[in-house]
């Protein structure tokens, strides 16, 4: 097949701005640069998520998905998708960051007027959303990149052995 | 012929005994067989939702328009339906949980409302949207039971607070949704919380002064649950001592659920409260072995002294989170010849259940929709050791932690959840608005810490395998336990459902549809789009001698959540294209009282 020039360059074009689109969310480019026993960080040392062969996802990000299933999901909706009133953390991670996060889910958000009472809760004492949050943050981060589909993501890696010893420290007990 | 004589005086004066116990200054009885008001949330103390109204029938229902409307002012999930009492409208909202006193003889002008000041950290701790199930009313005071779980009793005329009571503590995680509920001298009223742990209860309040009279656990020890061993019987046999604790490990019962966030009903003859208990904590079946009783019970107690005549556990050790609250519907219908005082109620696990009302005995437990399989069915040999157990199919258990157990239905909003059904006693039939969902669902591991949530289960839900509509308008014989006609209906039907005399059933969908179709075959006879998603009750008054059908709309509640995005089949595989229907694309919030009328 020939392509004048024109249209390769054009083609050419339309990658790159393509590629430049998808590498930035809230926290910036979600590229896995680092590993650290199964779990992956962004060039900024950010947790994100790291899709492989055949869509098998790392182990936090569907350890994400699990947990964001638990607590988030009674307001925001099935995979972050959002509900009648609480808004989809899939769009709200393009453009909220790690720390402003990791703020909001540890201290709860108010937007209390005339017209609408929306409280979310603190969960800064729940060892079950905090022992996670990284878990939480890399799922809705895979989201937000459309990384992952809506659903349980049908293949993930093994769970590592720091995971579960990071659990153990995080709850105080053989988890 | 002295003996006729004895008898004859001796049934004399057990009938006026009877009479005097049950109805001795029941005026709220006779106000509820005025069938122009709408004096209690279900009508009648029997919560058939049946009114004789007439003038709507099925040969003019087609002409029906809408008469006038009303914004509640908040944008949440609207559930319940208001009071009528002769010119006055009682309108409730959800958080922060408003009254409106409407003038109907002056096009709803408002004469008086109350709003509550609550806390609006009391919102974060309510697992389902801020709903608020509606008002109860008797002499002369209006009942409300607000979020923070005060329950405040309001002069019926003015709005002024009578009197106002604390029911239960927030940062617990207990909260309140449910509608209260007014027996002869008394307020009862349930608690939520089965997602945060709390181990929940009902409570009779003096309607004079809101000084607490007795207080019934659904789980904990006798003294507690207010069950008498040897008296109160479990499908005939006595409990038995320490029926609940020995059902649980440890001390888990103490944040064991049970809660009671739905409809009551009540016979006076008998003297009987009847309401369902809600799911144990956690949804982690593994961290609480046990038939974890009494959960997912039907319970049958004296108003007057909180003691259980009867109980019934619908869902022994659940696995599925499939809350027992749904309403008791009382009937007197004839099955096998015999006249019997009926108890018929549509579980969320997808059994419709058919009970005699005085004994407790089970008659009839039947699925009320074809896709339920986590069940084969009850064990309804007397003799049997099971008897009045489901058997539980082993593939859909979710017993084991961090597996995921997949194509389960119904899913954990069950077949049915808080929306009523309705009996018309002229079909002898019930119609039920029902969900027809299933689910993926994992449990794993949770620790518990007051006021924060505490489920330890992730689910994904997706219509029955082939189908695309998620829900079903159906009639049901409760004699038989079959479906004698089903609308299907594109998202689950969320709405209460009403009867009338005229042979015409309405309710609502969830794109804001409100309905009425032939009560006798289901064929659909009128419909108008409302401006939002309606999961409220419909309800029917005249005033003026016209009769008028008003239905709140505002979506939300758990379908707002779980239904907006759509659904998406898990099992599709890579490349499966989209997903079903989205509520968000059919409705936004919405907080309105939309009242319909036949032309002039």
């Amino acid at each position: 097949m020939r392509l004048s020039l024109g249209a390769a360059a054009y083609a050419l074009v339309a990658m790159v701005c393509w590629i430049a689109v998808a590498a930035a969310d809230g926290s910036g480019d979600p590229t896995a640069v680092k590993q650290e026993d199964g779990k992956y960080f962004d060039k900024d040392g950010i947790p994100t998520y790291k899709i492989g062969a055949e869509g098998t996802v790392d182990w936090y990000t569907y350890s994400g998905f699990r947990r964001y299933h638990s607590d988030c999901h009674v307001c925001h909706g099935p995979d972050g998708m959002g509900s009648s009133y609480a808004p989809a953390l899939k769009d709200s991670l393009a453009t909220l960051n790690y720390g402003d996060f990791l703020g909001i889910v540890a201290g709860g958000r108010k937007n209390v007027n005339t017209a609408q009472e929306n409280v979310m809760p603190a969960f800064g004492t729940n060892d079950n959303v905090m022992c996670y949050l990284d878990d939480i943050f890399v799922y809705l981060r895979a989201r937000a990149n459309d990384a992952v589909r809506r659903g349980r993501p049908e293949k993930h890696a093994e769970k590592p052995a720091a995971a579960s010893a990071a659990e153990d420290t995080c709850f105080g007990t053989k988890h | 012929m002295r003996y006729l004589l004895l008898k004859f005086s001796t049934f004399g004066a057990v009938a006026a005994f009877a009479a005097g116990s049950a109805y001795a200054n029941d005026a709220l009885i006779k106000m509820s067989e005025n069938p122009k008001d709408w004096v209690m949330p279900a009508r009648t103390y029997d919560a058939q939702r049946y009114s004789p109204l007439k003038q709507i029938n099925t040969a003019n229902v087609g002409k029906l328009q809408a008469a006038w409307s009303f914004s509640t002012g908040v944008l949440r999930g609207h559930e319940g339906a208001p009071l009528v009492i002769g010119n006055v409208m009682y309108v409730h909202t959800p958080f922060p949980n408003n009254v409106f006193a409407l003038d109907l003889d002056h096009d709803g002008k408002i004469l008086w409302k109350y709003e509550p000041k609550q806390d609006p950290n009391v919102i974060p701790v309510m697992c389902c949207d801020t709903v608020n199930r509606g008002l109860s009313y008797g002499d002369g005071k209006i009942f409300l039971h607000q979020a923070d779980t005060t329950l405040v009793a309001l002069d019926a005329k003015t709005g002024q607070v009578v009197w106002s009571v604390k029911n239960g503590d927030p940062s617990k995680g207990q909260t309140g949704t449910s509608a209260p509920f007014v027996i002869k001298d008394k307020v009862l009223v349930g608690i939520s919380g089965g997602e945060f742990g709390v181990q929940c209860h009902v409570s009779a309040y003096d309607m004079k002064d809101g000084k607490r009279v007795w207080r019934a656990f659904s789980e904990g020890p006798d003294n507690e649950i207010l069950v008498d061993p040897e008296k109160t019987t479990d499908l005939g046999k006595p409990v038995g001592k320490d029926s609940s604790v020995r059902t649980w490990e440890g001390d888990q019962w103490k944040i064991g659920g049970g809660c009671t966030w739905g409809w009551m009903a009540y016979d006076p003859q008998l003297n009987l409260v009847y309401y369902g208990s809600g799911n144990p904590s956690t949804w982690n079946p593994s961290q609480r072995p046990g038939d974890n009783r009494w959960s997912m019970t039907i319970f049958a107690r004296n108003p007057d002294t909180g003691m259980a005549k009867w109980v019934y556990q619908m869902t022994p050790h659940d696995e599925w989170d499939y809350d027992g609250i749904n309403e008791m519907i009382l009937t007197d219908q004839t099955i096998d010849g015999r006249a019997r005082k009926l108890l018929t109620h549509f579980d969320r696990n997808g059994l419709g259940y058919t009970l005699d009302r005085d004994t407790g005995e089970l008659l009839v437990a039947q699925k009320y929709d074809p896709a339920v399989n986590w069940t084969s069915g009850v064990d309804m040999n007397k003799n049997s050791a099971n008897y009045g157990r489901p058997t539980v199919v082993a593939e859909y258990s979710t017993s084991k932690p961090d597996v995921n157990h997949t194509g389960i239905c119904p899913a954990a909003l069950g077949s049915k959840d808080e929306q009523p059904a309705a009996y018309s006693p002229d079909t002898q039939l019930f119609y039920v608005p029902t969900n027809h969902v299933c689910m993926d669902y994992e449990p794993f591991k949770v620790s518990y810490t007051a006021g924060q949530p505490y489920v330890g289960a992730t689910l994904s839900m997706y219509p029955p395998k082939g189908e695309s509509n998620m829900g079903n308008f159906i009639a049901w014989d409760g004699k038989t336990g079959k479906i004698v006609w089903s609308d299907p209906e594109q998202f689950s039907v969320w709405s209460g459902a009403l009867a009338t005399a005229g042979g015409v059933v309405f309710y609502g969908t969830l794109e804001g549809y409100l309905k009425a179709v032939d009560a006798k075959t289901g064929k659909e006879l009128y419909k108008f789009k409302t401006p939002s998603g309606i999961i409220g009750n419909v309800m029917t008054y005249e005033h003026g001698g016209k009769q008028y059908i008003a239905v709140l709309s505002g979506v939300g509640g758990w379908a707002g959540i779980g239904l907006a995005a759509g659904l998406t089949d898990p099992h599709a595989g890579l490349g499966a294209v989209g997903g079903y229907a989205a509520l968000s694309n059919y409705t936004s919030l919405g907080g309105q009282l939309t009242v319909f009328a036949l032309p002039e």
